[in-house]
């Protein structure tokens, strides 16, 4: 018991204030409205939502690891998605019955498709950083508006319809009775994990975020390492293209807007520091579990959409000004 | 800092260029009106040179905030939502009382985005917050308030005050083409013009102006030289809402209707004019002359591609490219001076 508590007490006091808001975002959502919040129905559709949104958070919180941001990653995930979903068209006919029974191969080629793109636009946004050293929201404003616009002029506007049977699965699908989206999400999130603290290039990271000098002086290879880390961004941003576009079928220039927002502010939320050298995959958890409560809880209560995003916003402004006082004392 | 005249002694082009950011664009826009125009030739019609000067005003009064919020090192994103916030919100006001006039309610407007930009003030300066971080809560925030618990439906020209669309449609120049069609420019960019001036005898010849550049410069040696760094952040983020909100309800009264989901991503156009007008994010480099003929150069290369038989859908390509090229550009030039 007593080391139970020595345990508790040794956790990040971020990590413990973020279970805490979980907990009273849960309670109140259950005292408010418990008849229709405390259903399985609800609790199950955010583990197919939360997964797209967690892994765009995870790349974002790598970028402000090195006191970056990566503001193309949905421009990544469109455009991820449409280039799998052009491949499936051409490779399957647009309406054919050979589109949504495509074997396996294609799917593979596909998803194969869609981390390369998110790969080469990982990659070139860690150019314009660490080799260009263009300022990161520069660069990915830039890039952002470049990965959107190919994908624009790709599709010329509307959204590409209809994925094959087996693409749709990894959005829609379950694996041992839990949402195949989830299953992906754990795994990518405990590889980065793993990544984070056990290996030289996590620590690298994280010491560059601290103080780029101090880690060049110490002889790491910031540029490199920061090059990498955008590229990692790029490949999740790519997962999550992956995941959206077989959830909803459907692939298009301007899908998930307003995910930008929200993955800042869980980033944010989740302890990451924006200034670099602080975050963790645990904390994105957290966070992302505490939003999703309180998001399908306000849904359930018929806010608008609009009235969410105002409290998305204003959300990340509580944060911010909680993290400036715990910081402060 | 902009104000560093090159002496004519040593003056090569590559140096001029350098020292004078403010020629690159000017020659950049130059080329890219010769080519325009070589393509198709009716861009030099009275008509599209009217509409693309403009196209220039709002772009342009927005672009000065967020000039001098990057003149200092800072960034914003939140000025859209605080332009169409004012704009919205003095127009419904407007018709509820009834009233209809031009300056009172361009007071309102300027006020309320003055008020959202020290908000900003607040959270930058006082909890030491990143700019971007902050911007985006506050827009988002004051965005989704407006649509959520104002109203999600646009305003049309029938219920629009008429004294407010009388002052937008004001002209000052009358010109008929040769086609016999009679061509006009909006006096709004006497409007753009006189704030742009402003500006630039602010930042050139008051105190505050330069507690802005040295603030950019790095806010410990601000500090140390005696400028109030917390009195110049105010500046700065007010100025930059009350020009938005400003700009908002000119827009309203250029386009004739209160739409509040209107310039949504607009945010990025005007980054990237005034990146390309050589205003560094790093702050303390910049002018307003740059600036103008940042918002000048994007304004016209996006307004013109349908002229230069290009698909529209390349715009968000284009834009991405100037500010990739230009950022570059900018910090490549930083990084020459500061070595």
């Amino acid at each position: 018991m007593n080391r139970l508590s020595r345990r508790i007490r040794g956790l990040d006091p971020a990590l413990l204030q973020l279970v805490a808001l979980t907990v009273v975002i849960f309670g109140a959502m259950a005292v408010l409205n418990p008849q229709k919040f405390l259903r399985p129905y609800v609790f199950e559709s955010i583990t197919y939502v939360a997964p797209e949104l967690g892994l765009l958070s995870i790349a974002m919180m790598l970028a402000m690891l090195t006191g970056g941001i990566d503001l193309s990653v949905i421009g990544i995930a469109n455009l991820s998605g449409i280039v799998a979903g052009l491949f499936f068209h051409a490779y399957g006919g647009a309406h054919g019955p050979g589109l949504m029974h495509m074997g396996v191969g294609p799917v593979l080629a596909g998803i194969g498709m869609a981390l390369g793109v998110g790969l080469v636009a990982g990659a070139i946004n860690g150019l314009l950083v660490s080799r260009a050293r263009i300022t990161p929201i520069l660069a990915t404003i830039g890039s952002g508006q470049i990965f959107t616009g190919i994908a624009l002029v790709l599709t010329g506007g509307p959204a590409i319809v209809g994925f094959p049977a087996a693409w749709g699965a990894i959005g829609n699908g379950r694996l041992f009775g839990v949402a195949a989206p989830l299953l992906v999400f754990l795994a990518v999130a405990a590889l980065v994990m793993v990544l984070l603290t056990r290996t030289s290039f996590g620590i690298a990271l994280k010491l560059i975020g601290t103080n780029m000098r101090a880690a060049t002086f110490a002889g790491l290879r910031t540029s490199r390492t920061v090059f990498f880390s955008y590229m990692l961004s790029g490949v999740l941003a790519s997962i999550a293209g992956i995941i959206l576009s077989g959830r909803t079928n459907a692939a298009k220039s301007d899908y998930g807007v307003s995910y930008l927002l929200e993955a800042v502010l869980i980033a944010v939320l989740g302890g990451t520091n924006p200034a670099g050298g602080r975050g963790s995959v645990p904390g994105i958890i957290l966070a992302l579990l505490a939003l999703m409560l309180l998001s399908s809880g306000l849904q359930l209560m018929r806010f608008s959409n609009f009235l969410v995003d105002f409290i998305w916003g204003a959300f990340l402004l509580l944060s911010i000004a909680l993290n400036a006082l715990r910081t402060r004392r | 800092m902009s104000a560093t005249i090159a002496t004519p002694a040593r003056t090569g082009t590559l140096r001029l260029l350098l020292r004078r950011p403010e020629m690159a664009v000017a020659l950049l826009a130059l080329v890219s009106m010769v080519v325009i125009g070589l393509i198709n030739p009716a861009f030099w019609d009275a008509a599209n040179l009217f509409s693309l000067l403009r196209a220039n005003v709002i772009t342009g009064i927005l672009a000065l905030g967020v000039m001098i919020v990057m003149l200092s090192g800072g960034i914003d994103v939140s000025f859209p939502a605080f332009a169409i916030a004012a704009m919205y919100l003095t127009i419904k006001a407007m018709i509820a009382l009834p009233y209809d006039g031009v300056l009172l309610p361009f007071i309102a407007a300027t006020a309320i985005g003055l008020t959202l930009g020290l908000v900003n003030a607040m959270f930058v300066h006082g909890l030491r917050m990143i700019p971007l971080i902050v911007t985006l809560g506050t827009g988002t925030a004051v965005r989704g308030f407006l649509l959520g618990a104002v109203s999600p439906s646009q305003i049309n020209i029938d219920q629009m005050p008429p004294a407010l669309i009388a002052f937008g449609r004001t002209q000052i120049l009358h010109v008929s083409q040769a086609g016999g069609q009679p061509a006009g420019l909006s006096a709004m960019v006497l409007v753009y013009l006189a704030l742009a001036f402003g500006v630039h005898m602010m930042l050139r010849y008051t105190l505050i102006g330069r507690s802005i550049y040295a603030l950019g410069g790095g806010e410990e040696a601000a500090r140390r030289a005696g400028f109030s760094v917390r009195g110049t952040t105010f500046f700065i983020y007010g100025l930059a809402g009350a020009l938005a909100g400003f700009a908002g309800l000119l827009h309203g009264s250029m386009i004739w209707i209160a739409n509040p989901h209107d310039m949504v991503g607009m945010e990025i156009d005007v980054i990237a004019a005034v990146v390309l007008g050589g205003v560094s994010i790093f702050g303390g480099r910049g002018s307003v002359v740059g600036t103008m003929l940042g918002v000048f150069t994007l304004v016209m290369l996006t307004n013109s591609l349908i002229i230069m038989h290009i698909d529209t859908t390349w715009q968000r390509i284009v834009v991405g490219l100037v500010v990739i090229v230009a950022a570059g550009a900018t910090s490549w030039r930083d990084r020459r001076r500061g070595a």
